[in-house]
């Protein structure tokens, strides 16, 4: 059989393990289902404290791509570190499947960890505050989801395959966390930042995402917020392949890849 | 007067450098790890991007101004060092393997014990102060210089008092086999029920009553008044609050930190998971 006919298989095996390990995991527990639950709470008090009228589907829907973003830039980040400190980084650079093959299930995992968030902050909603899970398009709500959870599995494989450049991949996880939830418009809009960062949300899926999904799910047009998902997936595959390449031709040429 | 290790006066020695230079040893030797590079990303970059998130979320949900979110997120990004690291500081003797070698020595404990919250405190207060210039430098924010000795105390008393809150964690983490999803968890819930976003008078009454109980909450609430001019007599009885519920949690960390080892001796079990 060839690599082709094999390459799903490959996938799916490598995603349904890692998705598995993640759910194991009671860190990533925290970060997709816990986490976002306290900040969907306290965006909720703000809201109601304050003047705004928000609905409360709003916010559930923004802290759920939250918990997404986080368990990508956490899970994605670290993921090639991860590996190394396990000692199976070269067992994988050395298996007959291109290293970006093995890899791509493992962050498509991370994102699909970050579903959890989304359901967590729904059933939050429907339960503690009686918000009405009423979605306007169910069809493309359908499709959001999925775009979106491949669009930020595929921005984990640029995360992946750049953070390995450097030493101390978790403390860029660590930074990134907060800029990514404020400039793609999760829990407040863009246009109430400064200008210059509008330019930076269109580059980053959860701006899309969150715009696909919360149009399907409130009203409004999403197939536009769809269509830029796919974009982003295209070239974010596109970069993280050639990424991962450098990655691994560098490993092998200066013999680092099992190095800390 | 002699005793059995010595004269008062020599083991009274003895005890201050287990505080001082132990303090510091074991911080330099737990925390080895933090590079420059660490350091900046991780105890600076983060408050700086938490308290501009919460201070756009504020303006947006239109509940107060900056000056409230970058009082209360100044504070609080102190327990990232207070509650992370002081839970690293005990917990982390286990993972590293020497909890075993150091219990067997005669130390102080309350000494030893106590000793590794300085370090920790000063970087508490570091990574406070860093908060409160992102404020000045980035935010609708501004601070008399009249306010700032006062601050400072509250700030002092409010760092110490989450340190010991991180020092009881730690010392479950003698015990417990995944401390870190409890520091997690405690830092993010502060976030929630110690005022540091949502005036703690509008939350529901239970959740009022669990922030209230916790090291921060009365912190914050004094730090705000001096901001707003109060004077650090106007709101002694918030700051006496305050340390009085970071020795509560210091004192029964400490005792839970000798009960472990008491139980970690007896069972052979100190270094287990």
């Amino acid at each position: 059989m060839n690599f082709v006919a094999l390459a799903p298989r490959l996938f799916w095996v490598g995603w349904k393990f890692h998705l598995k390990g993640l759910t194991m995991s009671s860190f990533f527990i925290l970060v997709s289902v816990i986490q976002p639950l306290i900040f969907a709470t306290i965006a909720y008090y703000m809201y109601e404290a304050g003047a705004r009228e928000g609905t409360l589907l709003y916010v559930a829907l923004g802290a759920g791509l939250m918990g997404m973003w986080s368990s990508t830039l956490f899970g994605s980040g670290g993921a090639i570190q991860w590996q190394r400190w396990q000692g199976t980084l070269e067992l994988l650079i050395g298996a007959p499947p291109p290293f970006v093959m093995t890899l791509l299930p493992l962050t498509l995992a991370t994102a699909s960890v970050g579903l959890y968030s989304i359901v967590a902050t729904l059933l939050w909603g429907g339960i503690l505050f009686d918000v009405p899970l009423s979605v306007e398009h169910p069809f493309l709500f359908a499709i959001s989801l999925p775009a979106t959870t491949i669009a930020l599995g595929l921005l984990g494989l640029v995360l992946a395959s750049t953070f390995v450049l450097y030493r101390h991949a978790s403390a860029f996880s660590n930074l990134l966390e907060y800029p990514v939830w404020l400039v793609s418009g999760l829990l407040i809009p863009v246009s109430l930042l400064p200008g210059w960062v509008e330019p930076l949300s269109w580059v980053l899926a959860p701006t899309w995402g969150v715009k696909a999904i919360r149009e399907s799910a409130l009203g409004g047009d999403p197939l536009p917020a769809i269509g830029m998902c796919v974009l982003l997936s295209v070239a974010y595959l596109v970069i993280g392949w050639f990424s991962m390449a450098n990655f691994e031709r560098l490993a092998r040429k200066r013999a680092t890849l099992s190095l800390t | 007067m002699t005793s059995r290790g010595g004269t008062v006066r020599e083991r009274a020695r003895v005890i201050v450098r287990i505080f001082f230079i132990g303090g510091l040893f074991s911080y330099r030797a737990l925390f080895n790890w933090i590079t420059p590079t660490m350091y900046v990303t991780t105890m600076l970059g983060s408050p700086l991007f938490q308290i501009l998130f919460f201070a756009y979320l504020g303006r947006f949900a239109g509940l107060q101004d900056d000056t409230f979110f970058v009082v209360g997120n100044a504070v609080q990004v102190s327990a990232m060092a207070g509650i992370y690291g002081m839970t690293m500081t005990i917990a982390n003797e286990r993972q590293f393997g020497t909890l075993q070698p150091l219990l067997a020595t005669p130390a102080n404990r309350i000494a030893l014990f106590l000793g590794r919250a300085l370090p920790v405190i000063v970087n508490g207060l570091i990574v406070s102060a860093f908060g409160f210039a992102v404020g000045l430098l980035l935010l609708d924010f501004t601070l008399s210089p009249s306010a700032v000795p006062p601050l400072l105390v509250v700030v002092v008393v409010t760092v110490a008092s989450c340190t010991a809150l991180g020092m009881l964690l730690g010392s479950i983490g003698l015990r417990a086999r995944d401390v870190f999803f409890a520091s997690n968890l405690v830092y993010f819930l502060m976030l929630l029920v110690c005022g540091v976003n949502i005036p703690v008078e509008t939350l529901p009454d239970w959740l009022e009553a669990i922030g209230r109980a916790v090291p921060l909450t009365h912190g914050i609430e004094a730090a705000r008044e001096i901001v707003a001019g109060a004077s650090l007599g106007e709101v002694s009885g918030l700051v006496w609050t305050e340390l009085g519920i970071g020795a509560a949690y210091a004192a029964t960390a400490f005792l839970l930190f000798r009960l472990f080892e008491i139980e970690g001796r007896r069972r052979a079990s100190l270094e287990t998971f």
